[in-house]
Protein backbone atom coordinates (compact mmCIF):
# COMPACT_ATOMS: atom_id res chain seq x y z
CA UNK A 1 0.00 0.00 0.00
CA UNK A 2 1.46 3.71 -0.53
CA UNK A 3 0.07 6.62 -2.00
CA UNK A 4 -3.80 6.99 -2.81
CA UNK A 5 -4.97 8.34 -6.02
CA UNK A 6 -7.12 11.60 -5.53
CA UNK A 7 -10.45 12.47 -6.28
CA UNK A 8 -10.60 15.96 -6.24
CA UNK A 9 -14.31 17.97 -6.67
CA UNK A 10 -13.98 21.01 -8.86
CA UNK A 11 -16.02 23.95 -7.91
CA UNK A 12 -16.22 26.72 -11.17
CA UNK A 13 -17.67 30.00 -9.27
CA UNK A 14 -19.54 33.06 -10.35
CA UNK A 15 -20.01 36.16 -8.43
CA UNK A 16 -19.69 33.60 -5.32
CA UNK A 17 -21.93 30.38 -7.21
CA UNK A 18 -21.01 27.00 -8.09
CA UNK A 19 -21.67 27.19 -11.55
CA UNK A 20 -20.61 24.79 -14.46
CA UNK A 21 -20.23 25.36 -17.70
CA UNK A 22 -20.81 22.68 -20.87
CA UNK A 23 -18.07 23.46 -23.37
CA UNK A 24 -16.97 26.42 -21.29
CA UNK A 25 -20.36 28.19 -22.29
CA UNK A 26 -24.09 27.45 -20.59
CA UNK A 27 -24.12 27.56 -16.85
CA UNK A 28 -26.03 26.48 -14.59
CA UNK A 29 -26.30 27.10 -10.87
CA UNK A 30 -25.12 24.65 -8.69
CA UNK A 31 -25.12 26.05 -4.55
CA UNK A 32 -22.82 28.10 -2.23
CA UNK A 33 -19.11 27.42 -2.57
CA UNK A 34 -18.70 26.68 1.00
CA UNK A 35 -22.04 24.39 1.86
CA UNK A 36 -20.56 22.42 -1.24
CA UNK A 37 -17.29 22.49 -0.27
CA UNK A 38 -18.22 21.07 3.41
CA UNK A 39 -20.13 18.16 1.94
CA UNK A 40 -17.54 17.45 0.05
CA UNK A 41 -14.89 16.77 2.40
CA UNK A 42 -17.52 15.13 4.58
CA UNK A 43 -18.06 12.89 1.56
CA UNK A 44 -14.22 11.95 1.83
CA UNK A 45 -13.18 14.53 -0.98
CA UNK A 46 -8.77 14.02 -0.87
CA UNK A 47 -8.49 17.70 -1.90
CA UNK A 48 -11.42 20.80 -3.22
CA UNK A 49 -10.40 22.66 -6.47
CA UNK A 50 -12.11 26.19 -6.72
CA UNK A 51 -11.98 27.88 -9.87
CA UNK A 52 -13.37 31.40 -10.39
CA UNK A 53 -14.38 31.00 -14.46
CA UNK A 54 -14.60 34.12 -14.79
CA UNK A 55 -11.63 36.20 -13.32
CA UNK A 56 -9.51 35.55 -16.17
CA UNK A 57 -11.61 37.33 -19.02
CA UNK A 58 -13.29 40.13 -17.02
CA UNK A 59 -10.14 40.96 -15.24
CA UNK A 60 -11.89 40.11 -11.39
CA UNK A 61 -10.56 39.10 -8.63
CA UNK A 62 -10.99 35.49 -7.12
CA UNK A 63 -13.93 36.20 -4.39
CA UNK A 64 -11.10 36.27 -1.47
CA UNK A 65 -14.13 35.96 1.02
CA UNK A 66 -15.36 32.80 -0.32
CA UNK A 67 -12.05 31.14 0.12
CA UNK A 68 -11.49 32.55 3.24
CA UNK A 69 -14.85 31.06 4.40
CA UNK A 70 -14.10 27.43 2.93
CA UNK A 71 -10.86 27.50 3.92
CA UNK A 72 -12.29 28.27 7.82
CA UNK A 73 -14.45 25.05 7.13
CA UNK A 74 -12.62 22.45 5.45
CA UNK A 75 -8.99 20.70 6.27
CA UNK A 76 -8.61 18.87 3.05
CA UNK A 77 -6.24 20.52 1.19
CA UNK A 78 -7.67 23.84 -1.38
CA UNK A 79 -6.60 24.83 -4.76
CA UNK A 80 -7.80 28.33 -6.18
CA UNK A 81 -7.60 29.16 -9.83
CA UNK A 82 -9.14 32.31 -11.77
CA UNK A 83 -7.13 35.01 -12.54
CA UNK A 84 -3.99 34.26 -10.68
CA UNK A 85 -1.42 36.27 -12.31
CA UNK A 86 0.62 38.26 -9.77
CA UNK A 87 3.14 37.08 -6.90
CA UNK A 88 0.77 39.55 -4.69
CA UNK A 89 -2.71 37.86 -5.92
CA UNK A 90 -1.32 34.30 -5.09
CA UNK A 91 0.38 35.69 -1.55
CA UNK A 92 -3.41 37.07 -0.80
CA UNK A 93 -4.98 33.66 -2.04
CA UNK A 94 -2.28 31.89 0.53
CA UNK A 95 -3.31 34.32 2.97
CA UNK A 96 -6.94 33.67 2.73
CA UNK A 97 -6.68 30.04 3.45
CA UNK A 98 -5.38 28.64 -0.01
CA UNK A 99 -2.80 25.31 -0.10
CA UNK A 100 -2.20 26.31 -3.41
CA UNK A 101 -3.47 27.94 -6.80
CA UNK A 102 -3.57 27.34 -10.24
CA UNK A 103 -2.03 29.60 -13.17
CA UNK A 104 -3.33 29.06 -16.47
CA UNK A 105 -3.34 32.33 -18.90
CA UNK A 106 -0.61 34.02 -17.01
CA UNK A 107 1.40 31.22 -16.98
CA UNK A 108 1.23 31.73 -21.35
CA UNK A 109 2.06 35.25 -21.28
CA UNK A 110 4.79 35.11 -18.93
CA UNK A 111 6.24 32.06 -18.05
CA UNK A 112 8.89 33.39 -16.15
CA UNK A 113 6.02 34.20 -14.07
CA UNK A 114 5.90 30.58 -12.96
CA UNK A 115 9.14 30.33 -11.75
CA UNK A 116 9.16 33.59 -9.35
CA UNK A 117 5.83 31.89 -8.05
CA UNK A 118 7.83 28.74 -7.78
CA UNK A 119 10.75 30.25 -6.02
CA UNK A 120 9.40 32.48 -3.84
CA UNK A 121 6.31 29.64 -2.56
CA UNK A 122 7.52 26.60 -3.32
CA UNK A 123 6.49 24.44 -6.30
CA UNK A 124 4.16 22.23 -3.67
CA UNK A 125 2.06 25.30 -4.10
CA UNK A 126 2.17 26.07 -7.66
CA UNK A 127 -0.16 24.60 -10.15
CA UNK A 128 0.22 24.80 -13.30
CA UNK A 129 -3.76 24.68 -15.27
CA UNK A 130 -3.91 23.70 -18.35
CA UNK A 131 -6.62 23.75 -20.98
CA UNK A 132 -5.91 20.90 -24.02
CA UNK A 133 -7.52 20.95 -27.58
CA UNK A 134 -6.84 18.26 -29.94
CA UNK A 135 -4.86 20.03 -33.36
CA UNK A 136 -4.90 16.28 -34.72
CA UNK A 137 -5.90 13.00 -34.67
CA UNK A 138 -4.09 9.66 -35.28
CA UNK A 139 -1.54 7.49 -33.65
CA UNK A 140 0.10 10.24 -32.72
CA UNK A 141 -2.45 12.60 -31.98
CA UNK A 142 -1.16 16.59 -30.69
CA UNK A 143 -2.58 19.17 -28.82
CA UNK A 144 -2.58 22.88 -28.35
CA UNK A 145 -3.33 25.12 -25.62
CA UNK A 146 -5.88 27.69 -24.98
CA UNK A 147 -6.45 30.68 -22.70
CA UNK A 148 -8.60 32.64 -21.69
CA UNK A 149 -11.13 30.12 -19.64
CA UNK A 150 -10.54 27.88 -23.13
CA UNK A 151 -11.20 30.93 -25.57
CA UNK A 152 -7.90 31.89 -27.07
CA UNK A 153 -5.53 29.47 -28.76
CA UNK A 154 -2.20 29.68 -27.92
CA UNK A 155 -0.36 27.83 -30.53
CA UNK A 156 1.45 25.74 -28.25
CA UNK A 157 1.96 22.12 -28.26
CA UNK A 158 0.66 20.93 -24.84
CA UNK A 159 2.80 18.25 -24.49
CA UNK A 160 6.01 20.10 -24.51
CA UNK A 161 4.18 23.21 -22.63
CA UNK A 162 3.68 21.05 -19.43
CA UNK A 163 6.67 19.58 -19.58
CA UNK A 164 8.28 24.00 -20.03
CA UNK A 165 6.27 24.38 -16.83
CA UNK A 166 7.65 22.04 -15.03
CA UNK A 167 11.15 23.05 -15.51
CA UNK A 168 9.55 26.43 -14.38
CA UNK A 169 9.22 25.09 -11.14
CA UNK A 170 5.56 23.60 -11.49
CA UNK A 171 4.59 21.29 -8.91
CA UNK A 172 1.63 19.71 -9.91
CA UNK A 173 -0.17 20.06 -13.75
CA UNK A 174 -3.96 19.71 -13.82
CA UNK A 175 -4.89 19.04 -17.44
CA UNK A 176 -8.33 19.84 -19.19
CA UNK A 177 -9.48 18.37 -22.06
CA UNK A 178 -11.19 20.82 -24.05
CA UNK A 179 -12.72 18.47 -25.93
CA UNK A 180 -14.15 16.33 -23.30
CA UNK A 181 -14.97 19.83 -21.04
CA UNK A 182 -18.90 19.45 -20.24
CA UNK A 183 -19.38 16.17 -22.64
CA UNK A 184 -19.86 13.34 -20.08
CA UNK A 185 -17.69 11.41 -22.70
CA UNK A 186 -15.26 10.79 -20.76
CA UNK A 187 -11.64 11.78 -20.00
CA UNK A 188 -9.11 12.04 -22.86
CA UNK A 189 -7.04 9.69 -21.96
CA UNK A 190 -4.09 9.34 -24.95
CA UNK A 191 -3.98 13.45 -23.74
CA UNK A 192 -3.54 12.39 -19.97
CA UNK A 193 -1.77 9.52 -20.81
CA UNK A 194 0.85 11.76 -23.03
CA UNK A 195 1.50 14.60 -20.33
CA UNK A 196 1.49 12.09 -17.35
CA UNK A 197 4.44 10.36 -19.13
CA UNK A 198 5.95 13.51 -20.09
CA UNK A 199 6.44 14.88 -16.58
CA UNK A 200 7.54 14.26 -13.01
CA UNK A 201 5.06 16.03 -11.08
CA UNK A 202 1.32 14.62 -10.39
CA UNK A 203 -1.07 15.00 -13.02
CA UNK A 204 -4.72 15.88 -12.21
CA UNK A 205 -7.44 14.61 -15.07
CA UNK A 206 -9.97 17.15 -15.95
CA UNK A 207 -12.76 17.34 -18.20
CA UNK A 208 -15.09 15.04 -19.25
CA UNK A 209 -16.39 12.36 -16.35
CA UNK A 210 -19.92 11.46 -16.94
CA UNK A 211 -19.52 8.37 -14.93
CA UNK A 212 -17.17 6.22 -12.23
CA UNK A 213 -15.76 4.27 -14.90
CA UNK A 214 -14.63 7.30 -16.42
CA UNK A 215 -12.69 8.55 -12.73
CA UNK A 216 -10.50 4.77 -12.98
CA UNK A 217 -10.09 4.73 -16.54
CA UNK A 218 -8.52 8.23 -15.77
CA UNK A 219 -6.03 6.58 -13.88
CA UNK A 220 -6.06 3.57 -15.65
CA UNK A 221 -5.76 4.08 -18.84
CA UNK A 222 -4.37 8.12 -18.06
CA UNK A 223 -1.94 7.22 -15.64
CA UNK A 224 -2.73 10.16 -14.02
CA UNK A 225 -2.60 10.68 -10.24
CA UNK A 226 -5.76 12.57 -9.49
CA UNK A 227 -8.78 12.95 -10.95
CA UNK A 228 -11.07 16.11 -11.04
CA UNK A 229 -14.83 16.31 -11.90
CA UNK A 230 -17.63 18.63 -11.10
CA UNK A 231 -21.05 18.38 -12.61
CA UNK A 232 -21.21 14.94 -11.41
CA UNK A 233 -20.79 15.43 -7.89
CA UNK A 234 -22.57 18.75 -7.77
CA UNK A 235 -25.84 17.47 -9.11
CA UNK A 236 -25.92 14.73 -7.15
CA UNK A 237 -25.74 12.14 -9.60
CA UNK A 238 -23.17 10.61 -7.40
CA UNK A 239 -20.92 10.85 -3.68
CA UNK A 240 -17.31 11.03 -3.79
CA UNK A 241 -17.58 8.05 -1.71
CA UNK A 242 -19.70 6.30 -4.37
CA UNK A 243 -16.76 7.02 -6.36
CA UNK A 244 -13.87 6.34 -4.22
CA UNK A 245 -15.59 2.38 -3.72
CA UNK A 246 -16.21 2.16 -7.26
CA UNK A 247 -12.18 2.86 -7.54
CA UNK A 248 -11.00 0.73 -5.27
CA UNK A 249 -13.36 -2.31 -6.81
CA UNK A 250 -10.68 -1.82 -10.21
CA UNK A 251 -8.15 -2.14 -7.82
CA UNK A 252 -6.72 1.68 -7.72
CA UNK A 253 -6.01 2.70 -4.36
CA UNK A 254 -7.51 5.45 -3.09
CA UNK A 255 -8.39 6.46 0.75
CA UNK A 256 -11.53 5.48 2.10
CA UNK B 1 -6.55 29.34 28.85
CA UNK B 2 -4.29 27.73 26.23
CA UNK B 3 -2.33 29.67 23.94
CA UNK B 4 -0.90 28.20 21.14
CA UNK B 5 1.77 30.37 19.21
CA UNK B 6 2.36 29.41 15.38
CA UNK B 7 5.94 30.75 14.43
CA UNK B 8 5.42 32.98 11.60
CA UNK B 9 8.22 33.52 9.36
CA UNK B 10 6.41 35.03 6.38
CA UNK B 11 7.09 31.73 4.48
CA UNK B 12 3.84 30.27 3.24
CA UNK B 13 0.42 29.51 4.42
CA UNK B 14 -0.14 29.77 8.27
CA UNK B 15 -4.04 30.56 8.18
CA UNK B 16 -4.41 26.38 7.72
CA UNK B 17 -2.57 25.89 10.50
CA UNK B 18 -4.50 28.24 13.07
CA UNK B 19 -7.87 27.50 11.92
CA UNK B 20 -7.40 24.55 11.97
CA UNK B 21 -6.20 24.74 15.84
CA UNK B 22 -9.11 27.02 16.90
CA UNK B 23 -11.55 24.44 15.18
CA UNK B 24 -10.48 22.00 16.80
CA UNK B 25 -10.02 23.76 20.64
CA UNK B 26 -13.55 24.68 19.72
CA UNK B 27 -14.84 20.96 19.67
CA UNK B 28 -12.93 19.98 22.15
CA UNK B 29 -14.43 23.12 24.34
CA UNK B 30 -10.67 24.18 25.34
CA UNK B 31 -10.12 27.70 25.42
CA UNK B 32 -7.84 28.08 23.20
CA UNK B 33 -5.96 31.34 21.69
CA UNK B 34 -3.96 30.70 18.62
CA UNK B 35 -1.62 33.67 17.86
CA UNK B 36 0.39 33.70 14.59
CA UNK B 37 3.24 35.53 14.77
CA UNK B 38 7.37 36.05 15.26
CA UNK B 39 7.03 38.20 18.20
CA UNK B 40 10.02 36.19 20.68
CA UNK B 41 7.65 37.25 23.39
CA UNK B 42 4.41 36.20 22.77
CA UNK B 43 6.00 32.92 21.19
CA UNK B 44 8.07 32.47 24.83
CA UNK B 45 4.48 33.33 26.65
CA UNK B 46 2.84 31.04 24.93
CA UNK B 47 1.60 27.49 26.57
CA UNK B 48 2.30 25.78 23.16
CA UNK B 49 4.40 26.12 19.95
CA UNK B 50 3.57 25.42 16.89
CA UNK B 51 6.96 25.53 13.97
CA UNK B 52 5.64 25.25 10.27
CA UNK B 53 6.85 25.55 7.28
CA UNK B 54 6.20 25.06 3.48
CA UNK B 55 8.41 26.23 0.37
CA UNK B 56 11.49 25.83 -0.44
CA UNK B 57 14.37 25.26 2.83
CA UNK B 58 16.91 28.08 1.65
CA UNK B 59 14.03 30.82 2.09
CA UNK B 60 12.99 29.02 5.13
CA UNK B 61 16.32 29.19 6.95
CA UNK B 62 17.21 32.50 5.61
CA UNK B 63 14.33 34.26 7.26
CA UNK B 64 14.92 31.46 10.55
CA UNK B 65 18.20 32.91 10.94
CA UNK B 66 16.95 36.52 10.38
CA UNK B 67 14.69 36.39 13.19
CA UNK B 68 16.05 34.10 15.18
CA UNK B 69 13.15 31.68 15.31
CA UNK B 70 15.75 28.72 16.08
CA UNK B 71 16.49 30.23 19.58
CA UNK B 72 12.90 30.70 20.21
CA UNK B 73 11.85 27.04 18.96
CA UNK B 74 14.70 25.25 21.10
CA UNK B 75 13.99 27.60 24.07
CA UNK B 76 10.18 26.20 23.61
CA UNK B 77 10.87 22.92 23.21
CA UNK B 78 12.52 22.63 26.90
CA UNK B 79 9.75 23.96 28.77
CA UNK B 80 6.67 23.19 26.33
CA UNK B 81 4.85 21.32 23.77
CA UNK B 82 6.17 21.92 20.40
CA UNK B 83 4.58 20.39 17.14
CA UNK B 84 6.77 21.05 13.70
CA UNK B 85 5.54 20.41 10.68
CA UNK B 86 6.45 19.36 7.13
CA UNK B 87 9.63 22.15 6.44
CA UNK B 88 9.72 23.45 10.31
CA UNK B 89 10.57 19.73 10.78
CA UNK B 90 13.23 19.62 8.26
CA UNK B 91 14.23 22.52 9.35
CA UNK B 92 15.12 20.95 12.78
CA UNK B 93 17.67 18.61 11.03
CA UNK B 94 21.38 18.80 10.69
CA UNK B 95 21.24 19.86 7.33
CA UNK B 96 19.56 19.59 3.98
CA UNK B 97 20.40 18.89 0.56
CA UNK B 98 17.80 21.50 -1.09
CA UNK B 99 18.74 24.36 -2.89
CA UNK B 100 22.51 22.86 -3.32
CA UNK B 101 22.82 22.28 0.30
CA UNK B 102 21.74 24.34 3.21
CA UNK B 103 22.33 24.38 7.08
CA UNK B 104 19.55 24.16 9.04
CA UNK B 105 19.01 24.34 12.76
CA UNK B 106 21.03 20.75 14.24
CA UNK B 107 17.96 20.45 16.97
CA UNK B 108 17.38 17.04 15.84
CA UNK B 109 19.83 14.38 14.52
CA UNK B 110 19.02 13.92 10.95
CA UNK B 111 19.34 15.07 7.11
CA UNK B 112 16.96 16.03 4.54
CA UNK B 113 17.43 14.12 1.27
CA UNK B 114 15.95 14.50 -2.11
CA UNK B 115 13.29 11.75 -3.48
CA UNK B 116 15.35 11.81 -6.60
CA UNK B 117 14.11 11.40 -10.20
CA UNK B 118 13.93 8.42 -10.74
CA UNK B 119 11.94 7.23 -7.74
CA UNK B 120 9.95 3.86 -8.32
CA UNK B 121 7.41 1.76 -6.63
CA UNK B 122 8.10 -2.34 -5.81
CA UNK B 123 6.43 -2.99 -9.04
CA UNK B 124 8.98 -0.70 -10.91
CA UNK B 125 6.42 2.12 -11.74
CA UNK B 126 7.47 5.51 -12.34
CA UNK B 127 6.77 7.85 -8.92
CA UNK B 128 6.02 11.09 -8.83
CA UNK B 129 7.84 13.53 -6.75
CA UNK B 130 6.66 15.81 -5.33
CA UNK B 131 5.36 13.14 -3.34
CA UNK B 132 1.60 14.72 -3.38
CA UNK B 133 -1.47 13.42 -1.61
CA UNK B 134 -2.58 10.87 1.11
CA UNK B 135 -0.35 8.48 1.77
CA UNK B 136 -0.44 5.94 5.11
CA UNK B 137 1.56 6.15 8.49
CA UNK B 138 2.93 3.52 10.49
CA UNK B 139 3.07 4.64 14.21
CA UNK B 140 6.47 2.63 15.02
CA UNK B 141 6.10 3.55 18.66
CA UNK B 142 3.39 4.44 21.10
CA UNK B 143 2.51 8.64 21.78
CA UNK B 144 0.09 11.07 22.96
CA UNK B 145 -0.27 12.31 19.94
CA UNK B 146 -1.14 9.30 18.47
CA UNK B 147 -4.07 8.52 20.75
CA UNK B 148 -7.03 8.01 19.06
CA UNK B 149 -5.43 7.63 15.54
CA UNK B 150 -5.70 4.38 13.82
CA UNK B 151 -2.44 2.65 12.86
CA UNK B 152 -1.92 3.06 9.46
CA UNK B 153 -4.33 6.40 8.80
CA UNK B 154 -3.62 8.16 5.56
CA UNK B 155 -2.20 11.81 5.85
CA UNK B 156 -1.59 14.50 3.65
CA UNK B 157 2.03 14.76 2.81
CA UNK B 158 3.63 17.39 0.04
CA UNK B 159 6.67 17.18 -0.20
CA UNK B 160 9.96 16.49 -2.59
CA UNK B 161 12.56 15.99 -0.09
CA UNK B 162 12.17 13.87 3.45
CA UNK B 163 13.78 13.55 7.14
CA UNK B 164 16.76 10.63 7.38
CA UNK B 165 16.93 10.64 10.89
CA UNK B 166 20.59 10.04 12.93
CA UNK B 167 18.38 8.29 15.60
CA UNK B 168 15.86 5.40 14.99
CA UNK B 169 14.63 5.89 18.94
CA UNK B 170 12.95 8.83 17.67
CA UNK B 171 11.27 7.57 15.19
CA UNK B 172 7.65 7.76 15.67
CA UNK B 173 5.72 7.00 12.44
CA UNK B 174 7.40 5.75 9.07
CA UNK B 175 5.54 5.87 5.36
CA UNK B 176 6.91 4.04 2.16
CA UNK B 177 7.36 6.08 -0.71
CA UNK B 178 9.88 4.73 -3.22
CA UNK B 179 11.69 4.26 0.10
CA UNK B 180 10.97 4.18 3.79
CA UNK B 181 11.03 7.40 5.26
CA UNK B 182 10.33 9.26 8.76
CA UNK B 183 7.23 10.42 8.54
CA UNK B 184 6.86 12.07 12.09
CA UNK B 185 9.55 11.66 15.13
CA UNK B 186 9.40 12.71 18.73
CA UNK B 187 12.23 13.92 20.83
CA UNK B 188 10.86 14.86 24.61
CA UNK B 189 8.39 17.85 24.12
CA UNK B 190 8.94 18.38 20.19
CA UNK B 191 7.05 16.59 17.96
CA UNK B 192 7.47 16.78 14.59
CA UNK B 193 5.32 15.30 11.15
CA UNK B 194 6.72 15.35 7.58
CA UNK B 195 2.93 15.46 6.46
CA UNK B 196 0.49 17.84 7.03
CA UNK B 197 -2.17 17.47 10.02
CA UNK B 198 -3.97 20.61 9.59
CA UNK B 199 -4.90 19.05 6.06
CA UNK B 200 -5.23 15.92 7.11
CA UNK B 201 -9.67 16.06 8.21
CA UNK B 202 -10.54 13.80 10.87
CA UNK B 203 -7.00 11.86 11.34
CA UNK B 204 -4.61 15.37 11.35
CA UNK B 205 -7.74 17.20 13.15
CA UNK B 206 -7.23 14.38 16.32
CA UNK B 207 -3.94 14.80 16.18
CA UNK B 208 -3.69 18.28 16.54
CA UNK B 209 -6.57 17.96 19.59
CA UNK B 210 -4.19 15.40 20.81
CA UNK B 211 -1.53 18.30 20.49
CA UNK B 212 -3.54 20.65 22.50
CA UNK B 213 -3.60 18.59 25.71
CA UNK B 214 -0.22 16.72 25.80
CA UNK B 215 1.31 17.83 28.85
CA UNK B 216 4.81 16.60 27.29
CA UNK B 217 4.87 13.48 30.22
CA UNK B 218 6.28 11.49 26.89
Amino acid sequence: MGLARRIIPCLDCDNGRVVKGVRFVDIRDAGDPVEVSKRYCDEGADEVTFLDITASHEGRATTVETVRDIAAQVFIPLTVGGGIRTLDDIRMMLNAGADKVAINTAAVFDPPFVRAASERFGSQCIVVAVDAKRASAGAAPKWEIFTHGGRKPAGIDAVEWCRRMVDYGAGEILLTSMDRDGTKEGFDNQLNRAVSSAVRVPVIASGGVGTLEHLAEGVVEGGVDAVLAASIFHFREFTIEQAKRHMAARGIEVRL
Amino acid sequence: MNTVAVIDYGMGNLHSVAKAVEHVGRELHLDVRVAVTANAETIADADRVIFPGVGAIRDCMAEINRLNVGRMVAEAMKTRPVLAICVGMQALMERSEENGGVDCLGLAPGRVRYFGDELRDERGSRLKVPHMGWNEVRQTREHPLWEGVPDGSRFYFVHSYYVETGSDDLVAGKTTYGKEMVSAFADRNIFATQFHPEKSQTAGLRLLGNFLQWNCAA
